[in-house]
């Protein structure tokens, strides 16, 4: 019995069972999602998983009926055109784009009108010139824009502590995300009776001294949606915590990380929207029909730890709404 | 590796070159250690976009970008040069400065691009046209293959003249320069203000290859302009200057092929996060080869004698 023989049989029980299973796709031909985002972390790493998730849901598992590149810049812009340019050589049946920079990348290279290309945590897509509106857009660019629900965030801080006057607000300078969503922080928090102390750390390094900076003069820290301080997340959230601060922050993958209450979509849910996209367009329907998506619903995470440490009390609506890490 | 990736690591490969070059002037030939380059990269590309988006004409624009890199520059130098501050030091200090003043030129951290008049919409235009479509893959890497050709002559004319001899003789050695008559710290000022012009014009064309315009654009420049230079002169063995520079350009292509390589190297298990270690393998494999050649070569030819 030679190898061919038993690779043969693998190969027709896979068959079988792939067709037993989805009869309906059994003879479509496989798909190929090219996916890429711009720098590691946690946030962007669960945007993958949920859509890959997504996907699996609605028929198109990696490795069966679906080959997934992925690809990952690393924080260099010359190397996210070059990823860019493999995927326009690719040529898949979509590209997923994680994060802005990516995302722009990608639609200059590839262009509106080839290959669909689907954005996904970018927080606004018709400023990053990627669609030149949420609903009529032309072309075949279309996403999940992750715009985040700031006043529905800042409220949640008064409902868990009633009693904070100032809050620290920390963020990068140069992160477009947090940047673009500051002057509505501003606004909601003064509607709140908030003080805002503002600590802006421009690299990695600095976030430590940052956070030092607010311990003392603030009640509590609110972290918007910012690349760079997401990736560092572990160690805001542990000196936040060593210093007694409540650590409020923009996306529900932090508060895996330690920092201590969010209300959100979650990153998950974010690729989960991605992965529906996807699904339409791998199903046959045109980009330019999709209108810019955003995560259907908003939860509340709460870091189980950190509450204990903190020792807040939270109201009962929150208490059983919550998710729990 | 498919052709469109191929031909985008050269078109890469010839925007950094020009990086390269810069990196050449100032570590090399002057011997002046400038990390100004991190935001000067930068700087050329927010003030393109920033006047892009305002209605001014791209190659004004660019132009303008050119202007900017050689003032940031300037600074550098003249810290270094007027208040005895190291070169390290003072190009540090630039470049920490140049990311907050990059922002408030851009007024936000990100300008898109997409879609406006930039200085390959002609090219695009003509390779959109349906009959000639298949010049799209090769008419980019020809454009920046003529913008770095171009200055790498410019470039060396001027380092073959009078006033670029002395600005080599200067690194060379300053003392003996001097000694000739040579102003030492004019040639420093002009030197590193012509490396920062270069930079910020790759910054300028990069922003409107790729479509964008980003603060955060300029982490590593130096690193990859470095690493072109030096894999430059491991593989080719410039002599004259003007190999020199052409061996900055080819260094820079080999770095972005090398990427474009470790891109496509999934299928030995590697993932996307190895990609910066796979780089590094091969650039340094390409530069210990030429060593190791002439080594066996070396054994070969004494065990020949014995």
């Amino acid at each position: 019995m030679s190898n061919a023989n038993v690779v043969k049989k693998t190969l027709n029980a896979l068959l079988l069972s792939l067709s037993l299973n989805y009869s309906s796709l059994a003879d479509s031909p496989p798909k190929h999602i090219a996916v890429t985002q711009y720098v590691e972390h946690v946030a962007a790493d669960a945007v993958r998983q949920g859509l890959l998730e997504e996907l699996a849901k609605k028929g198109y598992r990696q490795g069966k009926n679906l080959t997934v590149n992925f690809e990952n810049a690393q924080g260099n812009a010359a190397t996210a055109s070059q990823i860019a340019r493999q995927f326009a050589g690719l040529k898949p049946d979509v590209i997923v784009a994680i994060t802005t920079p990516s995302a722009q990348t990608m639609v200059k290279t590839v262009g509106k009108d080839s290959t669909p290309i689907v954005f996904s945590a970018v927080t606004d897509p018709i400023a990053a010139g990627l669609v030149s509106s949420l609903n009529d857009h032309k072309g075949k660019v279309t996403g999940v824009m992750d715009a985040p629900p700031i006043k529905e965030q800042v409220e949640f801080i008064k409902t868990v502590l009633p009693t904070a006057k100032t809050i620290g607000l920390l963020y990068n300078p140069g992160d477009n995300g947090s940047v673009s969503s500051l002057e509505t922080i501003r606004k909601v928090a003064k509607a709140q009776g908030f003080n805002l102390v503002e600590s802006t750390p421009y690299k990695s390094s600095e976030i430590q001294a940052a956070v030092l900076q607010l311990v003392g003069k603030v009640d509590a820290i609110y972290i918007p949606l910012d690349n760079m301080i997401v990736s560092a997340m572990s160690s805001v959230a542990s000196l936040a915590l060593k210093h007694n601060l409540p650590l409020f922050t923009a996306d529900g993958g932090s508060v895996k990380d330690g920092a201590f209450a969010c209300v959100g979509y979650s990153y998950l849910k974010t690729g989960h929207k991605t992965g529906e996209v996807v699904a339409e367009i791998l199903n046959g329907r045109d980009p330019s029909e999709i209108a810019v998506a955003s995560p259907s619903t908003i939860d509340i995470f709460i870091n189980r730890h950190a509450l204990e440490k903190l020792n807040i009390v939270l109201p009962e609506s929150v208490q059983t709404q919550a998710h729990f890490y | 590796m498919n052709l469109i990736q191929f031909m985008g690591a050269l078109e890469i490969g010839f925007i950094y070159g020009l990086v390269a070059i810069a990196v050449l002037l100032s570590f090399r030939i002057l011997d002046f250690p400038d990390l100004t380059v991190d935001g000067s990269l930068p700087l050329g590309a927010a003030v393109c976009a920033i006047l892009i988006v305002s209605g001014v004409d791209p190659w004004m624009a660019t132009g303008c970008a050119i202007l900017a890199g050689m003032m940031a520059g300037f600074t550098t130098a003249w810290i270094s040069v007027r208040w005895n501050i190291l070169h390290l030091l003072a190009s540090i200090l630039t470049m920490t400065a140049l990311y907050s003043i990059n922002l408030r030129i851009m007024g936000r951290p990100n300008i898109a691009l997409l879609g406006e008049k930039t200085i390959f919409t002609p090219l695009e235009n003509l390779s959109s046209l349906e009959n000639i479509s298949y010049l799209r893959h090769y008419i980019l890497p020809l454009a920046t293959f003529v913008i770095a050709g171009f200055v790498l002559l410019l470039i060396y004319r001027f380092l073959s003249s009078e006033k670029g001899l002395a600005m080599r003789a200067t690194g060379a050695n300053s003392r003996m320069a001097k000694a000739q008559g040579i102003a030492v710290n004019r040639q420093i000022l002009f030197g590193i203000s012509l490396s920062n012009g270069l930079v910020a014009l790759a910054g300028a064309i990069y922003a409107q290859y790729a479509g964008f315009a980003d603060v955060t654009s300029g982490v590593g420049t130096i690193v990859v302009g470095l690493a072109a230079v030096i894999v430059g002169e491991a593989i080719f063995n410039p002599k004259v200057i003007l190999m020199a520079l052409i061996a900055c350009i080819l260094g820079s292509i080999f770095y972005h092929l090398a990427i474009a390589v470790a891109l496509n190297v999934s299928f030995l298990g590697l993932q996307a996060q190895d990609l910066k270690l796979v780089t590094a393998v091969i650039v340094g494999l390409a530069m210990v080869t030429p060593k190791l050649r002439a080594k066996i070569l070396d054994f070969k030819a004494s065990r020949g004698q014995a």
